[in-house]
């Protein structure tokens, strides 16, 4: 039993637009005399784009249309149409992200990439996509020391901490090679207002090679400052963005790099090669602390987003699961959590618990459990007796982490109004305030993508 | 006293599975950085896959890692040529429980307390159960009286629970997994009956049944031979259109049942699912697979 699913991947960056198209393959694990377990196998890339510059209509919208585009084209290219893409997401980050319309150019292009394919952002899906895509969490699973990967694009650098294959922390820093741009002669010609009060140099200003890499090398003891190997200044806080928390390293780890800039620490490019500051933060990441003792450039550098929002979004289920009179793809679930102590509480109180999390929700939503290993059936019934009264005649979305969806759906299945829609899946952890989208079933488990976040506006 | 000894010798051993073993659902395994000489109360309950006792080692937190993923005992140190003394402990005690698990009984009230019809094949005791497999296939004339007497109406399925090689299998993991396929099929639109439990029983017990009771499937559920890794497996054996001289190739089989596989509930819910495919397929075993494959 093996499934093959058409990805897509689209990256809507602050410097860069790139899409992929991957094959990512679901095998059953367990031998025919066991209960089926679908597992991914294998993911192979068929076709990488080219890097688009991201289109904007001005310094506050991004153009819609031209993404719209780009994405049609690529399709063309790659051979592919809408109606063949399984999974994938499309995912703006960076600065981008801060652009008024992002919002509603993010849902037209994910309708317009294909049913499947769901719109994600913010700041700690893009470090985990970016570290998946680098291959720096499958490189953790074989170090001591935990990997901090470092995704550094052109506005923003993405940090993800990892031990033993398993994301410990993200963190997002307004550290980018397109933080200043100039022209052939050296000459500004953007400064980004992140900068305001840390370098004195106006637009119109031309600066020297060594004056432009002062600042690359005090962007460079920002990310030491992260890894926990500089004394840390109020300049990492003011370089946090707003919306991620403070990285905090304690102990050694392993640094290891994507993102444009990346490529720019491997290899020396003339300081004004690209026409920003990008050569000379290489440079200077290269010379840094960072560099000094054991660390790894990702396996893919400039398209780690992409790759990972590609390849890496979509997750399976655990293999016996129920559903019924539900529609797929359902978008933009969100998620109602339940604690593991609250799920022991007497059957009236965990109903008024359950109903209360339900209610509080902007919509209907789903509601998420950690379930118990190896429950005893009266257990099952006890939930579904507690489930059954809160949700009433509403459709009802269970998420367990424990293996016992399908037994609980088959309860919620007999005491629900048959018209009632109902769907229960296992082994998906669903962190408080993210979203859920389930996709399409994979053999007998189906695909679903956890997104933290969606733009506000 | 000699004379309550003596009394006592003549009977069977009535132990419950779960007495034997007191990890179910028992306090949590001990995670250990456990040192070779140290007093362990319970050496049962230390978690092998933490457990590592290799001295100097050169990577040892890596191996701990790689250990974690495997339930074989692994890095495990030597004396000299020998094992050391946890481990030999260790050893002893889960196949002391894997051979606990096949020579202790079902209770003798399992039947009657879970309102189970309550049967026992040609086998006398034990001792002949696990010498002569022939006896556990089939029932006398008092046995399959009592089927017919109680099994009316040729159903389309029936639950049958052996104790088979695990009775702590059967404890551990029947009752739930059962009300989990009932359930399950109830879902679907199918009423299963009564159950059966037979005592001393072998998989081929479930062809007799459908011989005597007409039934459209007999679904068993049967305790694993038990192993160094759980003494509580259990599995399902499904037979559509049993008999006595059925292919064995014509089951379809969901083994590995038990808290660290698939858990029993979960486990009985597949095996609903399975159950009613087999029914509208009216084909098992290796014939269900190529229908699925083609």
């Amino acid at each position: 039993m093996s499934s093959i699913l058409c990805s897509v991947g689209v990256d809507v960056g602050t410097t860069t637009t790139q899409l992929v198209v991957s094959q990512i393959t679901a095998e059953n694990k367990a031998s025919s005399f066991a209960v089926p377990e679908m597992e991914i196998t294998g993911r192979e890339i068929l076709y990488k784009s080219p890097i688009h510059f991201t289109p904007l209509l001005s310094g506050e919208l991004v153009d819609g249309e031209k993404i719209r585009a780009i994405v049609d084209e690529e399709y063309a290219k790659a051979g592919i149409r809408r109606e063949d893409v399984d999974t994938g997401a499309i995912i703006i980050t960076g600065e981008t992200s801060r652009k008024e319309n992002a919002g509603t150019v993010l849902a037209a292009i994910s309708d317009f990439a294909g049913d499947f394919v769901v719109a994600t952002a913010g700041p700690d899906l893009e470090s985990v996509l970016a570290a998946k895509g680098a291959g720096a969490v499958d490189a953790s699973e074989h170090t001591e020391k935990p990997v901090l990967h470092m995704d550094i694009g052109g506005g923003t650098s993405n940090l993800a901490l990892i031990g033993d294959g398993k994301i410990l922390r993200t963190g997002c820093l307004n550290v980018g090679g397109r933080l200043m741009k100039f022209d052939d002669t050296g000459c500004i010609t953007y400064i980004s207002p992140v900068l305001q009060g840390l370098v004195s140099y106006r637009t119109g200003e031309r600066i020297t090679e060594n004056q432009a890499m002062e600042v690359a090398v005090m962007l460079a003891q920002v990310l030491e400052m992260a890894a926990g190997l500089r004394q840390t200044g109020e300049i990492l806080s003011r370089l946090t963005t707003q919306e991620a928390q403070t990285i905090e390293v304690a102990g050694e780890v392993i640094p290891s790099f994507s993102g444009g800039v990346a490529d720019c620490i491997a290899q020396d490019f003339s300081w004004l090669e690209f026409g920003d500051l990008g050569p000379l933060l290489g440079r200077a990441i290269r010379r840094s602390r960072l560099c000094q003792g054991q660390y790894r450039l990702g396996s893919e550098t400039i398209r780690a987003t992409v790759i990972g929002a590609g390849c890496h979004s979509a997750q399976l289920s655990g293999s016996t699961v129920y559903y019924r009179n539900v529609e797929l793809p359902l978008k933009n679930l969100q998620v109602a959590t339940i604690a593991l102590q609250e799920q022991d509480l007497p059957g009236d109180k965990l109903a008024h618990i359950i109903a209360q999390r339900l209610k509080s929700l902007e919509q209907w939503g789903v509601l998420a459990l950690p379930g118990w290993n190896a429950p005893s059936y009266g257990q099952v019934t006890a939930l579904a007796d507690a489930i059954t009264r809160a949700v009433q005649d509403q459709p009802c979305c269970i998420v367990l982490e424990e293996d016992m969806a399908k037994a609980l759906g088959h309860a919620l299945a007999l005491r629900l109004p048959e018209s009632t829609p109902c769907l229960c899946i296992d082994r998906v952890r669903l962190p408080q305030n993210s979203y859920l989208d389930v996709g399409a079933p994979v053999g007998p488990a189906i695909s679903v993508v956890v997104k933290t976040l969606i733009l506000s506006h | 006293m000699v004379a309550e000894i003596l009394k006592s010798m003549g009977q069977e051993p009535m132990v419950k599975g779960s007495e034997y073993y007191p990890r179910d659902p028992g306090p949590a395994p001990v995670d250990t950085h456990f040192h070779d000489g140290d007093f362990v109360e319970d050496v049962t309950l230390l978690d092998l896959r933490k457990l590592y006792l290799v001295e100097n080692p050169e990577k040892g937190e890596q191996y701990r890692k790689l250990k974690a993923k495997t339930p074989a005992r692994l890095g495990s140190g030597r004396s000299g040529p020998r094992y050391k003394t946890l481990t030999m402990l260790r050893f002893r005690a889960d196949h002391a429980a894997a051979q606990d698990a096949v020579f202790s009984q079902v209770a003798e009230d399992y039947a009657q307390k879970n309102g189970l019809v309550s049967l026992q094949t040609r086998c006398k005791d034990k001792d002949e159960y696990l010498t002569r497999p022939d006896l556990g296939r089939i029932f006398d004339e008092e046995n399959q009286a009592k089927l017919r007497r109680e099994i009316t109406g040729s159903p389309k399925v029936l639950i049958v629970i052996g104790d088979g090689l695990s009775s702590a299998a059967i404890h551990a993991n029947a009752m739930d997994c059962m009300a989990a396929i009932r359930d399950g099929l109830k879902a679907k639109g199918i009423d299963t009956g009564k159950a059966v439990f037979v005592r001393y029983c072998r998989v081929g017990a479930g062809d007799a049944i459908g011989d005597v009771t007409g039934c459209e499937l007999v679904c068993m559920l049967v305790g694993e031979r038990p192993g160094l890794v759980t003494d509580k497996s259990m599995s399902a054996y499904i037979t559509y259109k049993p008999h006595i001289g059925v292919s064995e190739s014509s089951r379809t089989v969901v083994s590995n049942i038990h808290a660290q596989g698939t858990p029993a509930v979960e486990a009985g819910a597949h095996i609903a699912s399975l159950i009613d495919t087999i029914l509208r397929k009216k084909v098992s075993g290796v014939g269900l697979h190529l229908e699925a494959g083609a």
